[in-house]
């Protein structure tokens, strides 16, 4: 009988989505990355990391100490080369530890031309943007980034 | 009638009921939203919080791979609660061993060396002073990811500041990104101040 819970959910989801767009406003959790440095002009989907995921199986150091993630969105100049060499995602995503980089779906898995940002971070949060006090020409461009 | 078929044509006369309701639904959620005087006009529902994927707005609902990742509220059903970020009490959840991340990569893992250390900062203004707890940091992050990069090792030798805060730096590299949000404020800023001046 697992026909008509599927067949459910599956229509609960296309009137979700088609019907009204209702959900179009992101509402991805708190701490999820998305990676855009390469994907569109490649014409990939962007890769879509999700924080909450990972850390219920690993701590934090172990990508951000052992296998050398930067703590910025964007900042690690990861690209596929680096992954199939075992760096980065490949560390783990090698068909052993996780599911291999030929699930290509599973992590390129954003919507086209969505810009590399940390979902929900504080300066995308504050309903009036945020200024620097100290330096004009910070960066605070992931205020904008969710528009 | 074949039997299966029945079962089918039930099975599809309930679904399109089901998209009724769901329609019905979804449209009462979206008039009220354009009500001007709604509760929380800023703010994020509470129904549409820990979203699937297909819905949550940064995911492809068109990619088949996106159906096939996990939902956050499946994996969170048996975590611990908080009211902010992911909703989910991290620390607590390891504490009572509700997830056991592992420690390094491979599936022997090692014990993380924890700091059972609290810093206490003395801040301007009227705010209750800030306890750094070593303990619950070294728990997820080994002490070269703060130190000495983003904290010098060294008292009174860091300036922080919420404004650096709020656009990511010192605490806000993690705080407002993935740890809990500095919408938390007592979370840290945790201790009265000494009461030295008789008002």
């Amino acid at each position: 009988m697992q026909c008509p819970s599927k067949l459910l959910i599956a229509v609960l989801m296309i009137t979700g989505i088609s019907a009204f767009g209702y959900y179009e406003a992101a509402n991805a959790e708190y701490g999820d990355v998305v990676m855009n440095e390469f994907s569109d002009d490649a014409g990939m989907r962007p890769v879509v990391f999700p924080h909450w995921f990972h850390r219920i199986r690993f701590r934090c150091k172990v990508c951000h100490g052992d296998l050398g993630f930067k703590f910025e969105a964007g900042g690690n100049g990861i690209n596929m080369l680096k992954i199939i060499d075992g760096e980065y995602c490949g560390a783990c995503h090698d068909g052993d530890v996780a599911w291999s980089i030929e699930n290509c779906d599973l992590c390129h898995s954003g919507i086209p031309s969505t810009p590399t940002h940390v979902h929900h971070s504080t300066v995308q949060k504050l309903v009036a943007p945020v200024r620097s006090t100290t330096d004009d020409s910070a960066e605070v461009g992931d205020a904008e980034a969710e528009e | 009638m074949n039997p299966i078929n029945t079962r089918g044509l039930t099975v599809l006369m309930f679904a399109c009921g089901a998209a009724v309701i769901a329609m019905l639904f979804l449209a009462s959620l979206a008039a009220a939203q354009s009500d001007p005087n709604r509760f929380n006009r800023l703010m994020k529902p509470a129904a549409e919080r820990n979203a699937p994927p297909p819905m949550d707005g940064i995911h492809d609902a068109e990619s088949e791979g996106t159906y096939l990742l996990q939902t956050p509220l499946e994996a969170f059903a048996t975590l611990p609660k908080s009211k902010s970020g992911n909703y989910v009490q991290w620390n607590e959840a390891i504490d009572a061993n509700a997830i056991v991340p592992r420690n390094n990569l491979g599936e022997q893992t090692m014990p993380p060396i924890v700091l059972d250390l609290n810093i206490v900062r003395e801040v301007k203004g009227s705010m209750p002073d800030v306890v750094y707890p070593h303990k619950q940091h070294t728990q997820w992050l080994d002490c070269a990811n703060c130190h000495p990069a983003i904290f010098i090792p060294q008292k009174g030798a860091n300036q922080i500041s919420m404004a650096s805060i709020l656009l990511g730096e010192k605490c806000g590299v993690c705080h407002g990104k993935v740890a809990f949000p500095v919408s938390e404020c007592r979370r840290c800023h945790s201790r009265p101040k000494q009461q030295t001046v008789e008002n």
